[in-house]
């Protein structure tokens, strides 16, 4: 058992090192544009991380569709996982299956087949097209982390609100949304991430417009800004902050 | 007919589930379902068209089998790195899994946001990282070649050994958290009980910890083989073109070479041998209630 401590510290060193690299790099003067190797240490990228035309307008872009996808998906996703986990109906094993098989599908796949719809419907590529897909990869995930959620909820709290004369409605509202509620949070974050990193789906369905993982993909053939990799370290410390926000709080209550 | 006052009510009970899916399911069927058919027939369309000329629809097989003549080394290349990289997934994971489940204590919650830690920060910035990390001049080479493990002109950059290490590591916590979620139901008294019993630790793993992990093992290496096998980051960053994947081919023969029939062949056939690959592997691993 000594030796599956050892292999999982290494392991755990091995995510972690890019990680490390990404904030040690923000603080690199490269000696030139193609240039990965750390030269001299300098605060000018923080100093200026919107430098780079386009790279401040990617990050909003990407905000943006971000924010509204997982919206969407998280009110489509959510209704949905009610709709599989409490009720019978007919048509459930498909919809499962429909449900399912965007996320066992590969991305090229999904971004090519909606390239190809959106071609034939002759439907202009860009904000809005970007945004569709985003929605439509990222409401299965919803749905999974909702159902996960809802499967795992005491029945008897709902119908002990019936049985006190609350109506369906007002159960809802006071037992049920809040049970759920952890779940549906957890999605709506995860749909977040799913959308703001995605390359490959926006990638087809971008035309010109550029999110942030385009920025950087497009930059990697021409010679990577440094602020590049500021934008990584700030996104990186956000969501650590968030993450130490979360616990303390969990830990005052 | 009129209806009763009390029929009502339980009619739009009856109806609460079809307005709750509603919404999700004509997103899915519009966006998903029509744009996989619509490729289905893309791939059949004649080859001889054009974007700008459109293209006619005259049932034409023979795209797949002129895609597969031309790409099918990107195509076993990916199964293969793929593959390759789910297997040192499951290698790496394993124990990792099995620590933070079993034997981490009160560090259970950090060791699992450290898991998930690089998700935090950008895909794509991240397998650049790996890109300076594995670069001739970096620090990696240099050691690398002081040590004699690497010949003086040997490279670690744009090797089949750095796209797949790029694979491993972006989709090892997809392989990590199923392992711990089903490792971290597993009774410690059971293995406690086959230590008794006087099981060695090998016979241990092999007939108590490996079985009752089953889900685990099956849902992480889904998680890991299907989006690596479809992937084209890792290879256009970390490989050259000796070693593109059947997504580099798909994503040029789309944006580049507005080839569309032959990309929607590629891209029906990958999706066909990953469902099919999926479902052998799924019945074998006899846990068919996954899907």
């Amino acid at each position: 058992m000594r030796g599956s401590r050892v292999v999982a510290g290494l392991v755990l060193a091995y995510l972690l090192l890019p990680v490390a690299v990404v904030v040690g790099l923000s603080f690199n003067a490269p000696s030139n544009r193609l240039s990965y190797d750390f030269d001299r240490f300098t605060l000018a990228n923080w100093a200026d991380p919107c430098g780079p035309a386009g790279l401040c307008a990617s990050v909003l872009r990407s905000a943006q569709i971000g924010l509204l996808a997982t919206v969407l998906a998280t009110v489509l996703g959510t209704l949905l996982a009610f709709g599989l986990t409490r009720h019978r109906f007919r048509g459930r094993g498909p919809l499962n299956a429909l449900v399912f098989l965007p996320m066992a599908t590969p991305e090229v796949v999904l971004g090519s087949s909606l390239l190809a719809l959106f071609t034939a419907g002759a439907v202009p590529l860009g904000f809005w097209t970007v945004v569709i897909a985003h929605v439509m990869f990222c409401v299965s995930f919803v749905v999974v982390v909702v159902k996960a959620r809802l499967a795992g909820m005491d029945p008897r709290l709902e119908e002990a609100a019936a049985d006190l004369y609350a109506s369906p409605w007002h159960t809802f509202r006071t037992v049920t949304l809040p049970l759920a509620m952890p779940g549906i949070v957890a999605g709506a974050l995860l749909a977040f991430s799913l959308s703001f990193d995605d390359f490959i789906v926006s990638n087809f369905n971008a035309g010109t417009m550029t999110t942030f993982p385009m920025f950087v993909w497009g930059s990697a053939q021409r010679g990577i800004p440094p602020q590049v990799n500021v934008v990584g370290t700030a996104m990186f410390a956000v969501a650590v902050l968030a993450v130490v926000i979360t616990t303390f709080r969990r830990r005052a209550r | 007919m009129t209806v009763t006052a009390a029929a009502r009510p339980a009619r739009a009970a009856r109806r609460t589930p079809y307005l709750l899916i509603l919404p999700g399911l004509l997103w899915l069927a519009v966006f998903f379902a029509v744009p996989v058919v619509q490729l289905g027939a893309t791939s059949l369309y004649d080859p001889n068209g054009s974007l700008t000329d459109g293209y006619a629809m005259t049932w034409s097989f023979g795209n797949y089998a002129t895609a597969l003549a031309a790409y099918w080394p990107q195509f076993l290349r990916s199964l293969l790195y793929a593959g390759l990289a789910t297997a040192i997934c499951l290698a790496l994971g394993y124990p990792l899994a099995f620590v933070i489940a079993q034997r981490a204590g009160r560090w259970r919650n950090l060791l699992l946001i450290l898991v998930v830690a690089p998700f935090f920060t950008s895909f794509l910035v991240r397998t650049l990282a790996w890109k300076a990390i594995l670069a001739d001049t970096g620090w990696l080479a240099g050691l690398l070649r002081d040590l004699h493990l690497l010949a003086p002109d040997g490279r670690l950059l744009a090797t089949p050994f750095a796209v797949v290490m790029g694979l491993v590591y972006n989709f090892l916590p997809f392989m990590v958290l199923p392992l711990y979620a089903s490792l971290q139901r597993l009774d410690g008294r059971l293995l406690e009980a086959a230590a008794d019993l006087y099981a060695s630790p090998l016979r241990t793993f092999r007939h108590v910890t490996l079985p009752l992990s089953m889900p685990g093992v099956v849902a992480g290496t889904l998680l890991t083989f299907i989006p690596a096998v479809g992937d084209y980051i890792n290879a256009a960053l970390l490989g050259t073109v000796r070693t593109s994947m059947i997504g580099n081919v798909i994503d040029s023969a789309f944006l580049v070479r507005l080839d569309y029939p032959q990309a929607a062949a590629l891209s029906f056939l990958l999706m066909a041998a990953i469902l099919v690959l999926v479902t052998v592997y799924v019945r074998r691993a006899g846990t068919d209630e996954l899907l």
